[in-house]
């Protein structure tokens, strides 16, 4: 009842922002994608850019840098962020937890853990299964944090459950880390730990696109659901939602974006936290218009940090997870001072 | 009624010596096991043999140079981390306060990072130097978590501060990536290695840098174990016994800091110590800070001991970063106390 007397955010939607959002950032989207491959150590001039996209010739070099090293990477920056931003955005509706994040959550130290595993005990797994255990992680990972948060006394708290995130991080982490040291696998997961899309190369995005494309795909069409479930659990079970088969559903593709994200480019956090409250600040509550804004946004975002990575500190790259985290820190801590309804 | 009040007293007087005693033993036990261990064995017959000034030229060297520092630094950083760790508990009222976990360790680091990068890295002359600065980076830390965990009319929820210092220290952390990239690769190595909380590259320059705040700050906070039970209490019956609570509390957490800033600055970003230690203490010799303080010391020196020993036997001949022995003990343990809370 006390929810009643409370005075309620204004539940609105405004779909022609949102339409003029996804047409922006599309716009955006692609002019970063150009200055992506367009910017880097080796300096290319645009026309040589505009040929070996579109004139390709193998025995220039120039061509070989742009379509085997920056398009690979460019291209990889926008999936990921995407990924990363949607299951953000399904995590925070599904469990109407400001705070959700699939690297605040244990989600990305779980993948992290289990890739790990995965290199020091087959070092030779092909590609398409390591990004299989990968989503073996990511679910390790959320369950654990999920199964202590709601163990502990007092229930499932937003502060607590980002509190045992955090904890099941550092014992996931320190354990990848020991691994690492014992079957010498440093240096392979090094990248990971730090977080980059410098390694990516067209085999990571022939085998990560199809799983990224059909959880966004399917993020759609189960948004209708999620917006009821913003509202609610009992809410959403009284609007005759099956709520069981939606909490899975969005369970399994959060898994699928953030383990096929994670498998690629490492543990790169904040982007699932920052994305979709942007989003829903802009084009308000309904997550029909969430997901896609999260998805293109993301993906700016990620593609315009990678670009300010290898700016900042020409020729070294600087960690992109790095640089999100401090765009990120101070987005997270006005959101854990706002959240006045749990204080844990 | 005063005679019975005079048993109990001296009831947990005796208990406290007993625990001690036990832990003195245990923490001498442990300081030989560990001489013992490690890529070249030296038999305890050997270790007495060195120590008594008859070893071998080689084994005066592994003793001397690189076992022995490595083990007093070990009990020193965790005795420091664990009494830390007490006071913040203490005074703050928050079971799950630690230094690592609100971030004073990484504001340490930062600062400790900064002087690496600006500072020409001659023999000996910053290890000096870093104590102070991971004392001026901590504080800052410190209060800046304070003053965004703060909260009107609600002081300072325990889960709320945890949560800023986390994400405080991710941001520091963040920053402190962007940092190292920039270092040449001889200063990179030894901050890489220091980062991953680690005291193998220990030599008697950080002992000698960290002892002198230990020796001012524990008697320090010794004799104002009685200021602390009493802040124990809860801040009306604190003023009501005439305590300036404000005042009092600032300086403990300075000393809180100043401990935590001087360990992190030569032992690395070893985390959980100051969160585990005063718990396992607590459960041994009960609440009264005269008694914990101490036995906080003795079990935070013991703990990092056994953990760096283990850290130097488990993968033999590599070795581990004894932050990460430390997090595999420690991280079960938080989740323990965060379904307990």
């Amino acid at each position: 009842m006390s929810a009643a007397s409370k005075p309620k955010p204004p539940m609105q939607t405004r779909p022609v922002l949102a339409l003029f959002i996804l047409f922006a950032g599309l716009i955006l989207l692609v002019l970063g994608l150009t200055l992506s491959i367009s910017v880097g150590t080796a300096d290319i001039h645009l026309l040589t850019v505009w040929e070996a996209l579109f004139h390709f010739q193998s025995d220039v070099t120039q061509h070989q840098i742009i379509q085997e090293l920056r398009l690979p990477r460019a291209l990889c920056g926008a999936l990921v962020g995407a990924g990363f931003a949607v299951a953000g955005a399904i995590m925070q509706g599904m469990t109407r937890n400001p705070l959700a994040d699939p690297g605040l959550l244990g989600v990305n130290a779980g993948s992290g853990f289990v890739l790990a595993l995965c290199f020091a005990l087959w070092p030779s797994l092909p590609f398409p299964y390591v990004i299989l255990f990968s989503f073996l992680g990511a679910g390790l990972g959320a369950g654990l944090v999920y199964g202590i948060g709601s163990l502990a006394k007092g229930g499932l708290t937003p502060v607590r459950l980002a509190l045992a995130g955090a904890a099941v991080s550092a014992l996931l982490v320190a354990l990848s880390e020991g691994v690492a040291i014992y079957y010498q696998v440093g240096q392979e997961l090094a990248y990971w730990y730090a977080g980059g899309v410098a390694g990516a190369t067209w085999l990571h995005i022939r085998i990560m696109f199809p799983w990224i494309v059909a959880g966004l795909v399917a993020a759609l069409m189960l948004s209708r659901s999620i917006t009821v479930f913003s509202l609610g659990e009992e809410m959403a079970a009284g609007l005759g939602q099956r709520t069981g088969r939606v909490k899975l559903a969005g369970a399994v593709i959060v898994l699928i974006l953030a383990g096929a994200a994670v498998s690629t480019v490492g543990m790169i956090g904040f982007i699932g936290l920052v994305i979709p409250h942007v989003a829903r600040f802009l084009v308000g509550v309904d997550y029909r218009w969430i997901i896609p804004c999260s998805a293109v946004l993301g993906s700016v975002l990620m593609v315009f940090a990678d670009i300010g990575a290898r700016m900042i500190n020409p020729p070294y790259e600087t960690p992109v997870g790095a640089l999100i985290a401090l765009l990120g820190v101070p987005f997270f801590l006005c959101l854990a001072r706002r959240e006045r309804r749990e204080l844990g | 009624m005063k005679a019975m009040a005079g048993s109990v007293e001296n009831r947990r007087k005796i208990r406290a010596a007993k625990v001690m005693a036990v832990l003195g033993v245990l923490m001498f036990a442990s300081f030989f096991i560990s001489m013992n261990t490690g890529f070249i064995k030296l038999s305890p017959w050997d270790v007495m043999k060195t120590l008594a000034g008859a070893g071998t030229e080689k084994q005066e060297l592994v003793l001397f140079d690189f076992r022995l520092p490595r083990i007093v630094l070990s009990v020193l950083v965790g005795a420091g981390l664990a009494v830390s760790g007490a006071i913040l508990q203490g005074v703050s009222r928050n079971a799950l306060a630690d230094p690592g976990l609100l971030g004073i360790s990484a504001g340490a680091g930062l600062a400790v990072i900064l002087v690496i990068s600006f500072y020409p890295m001659t023999e000996g002359a910053p290890v000096y130097l870093l104590p102070l600065c991971a004392f001026a980076g901590a504080s800052l830390t410190a209060a800046l978590i304070y003053s965004l965990a703060f909260r009107k009319g609600q002081g300072v929820a325990p889960t709320r501060l945890i949560l800023v210092g986390i994400a405080v220290s991710a941001g520091i952390s963040a920053a402190m990536i962007v940092l190292t990239i920039k270092l040449n690769p001889e200063k990179f190595q030894f901050v890489s290695v220091w980062l991953a909380g680690s005291i193998w590259g220990a030599n008697w320059h950080f002992v000698l840098a960290l002892l002198p705040w230990l020796i001012i700050l524990l008697p320090y906070v010794m004799v104002k174990a009685r200021v602390m039970d009493i802040l124990r209490l809860g801040e009306p019956l604190a003023i009501g016994l005439g305590t300036s609570t404000e005042r009092e509390r600032i300086r403990l957490l300075a000393a809180a800091v100043g401990l935590a800033g001087a360990s992190v600055s030569v032992g690395g970003g070893i985390g959980f110590v100051g969160l585990i230690a005063p718990h396992l203490a607590r459960r041994l010799v009960g609440p009264h800070h005269q008694y914990l303080i101490p036995a906080s010391a003795l079990t935070g020196g013991l703990l990092l001991i056994v953990a760096d020993t283990l850290a130097r036997w488990i993968l033999q001949p590599s070795e581990i970063p004894v932050g990460i022995v430390v997090a595999v003990i420690g991280a079960p343990y938080f989740i323990y106390l965060l379904m307990k809370t």
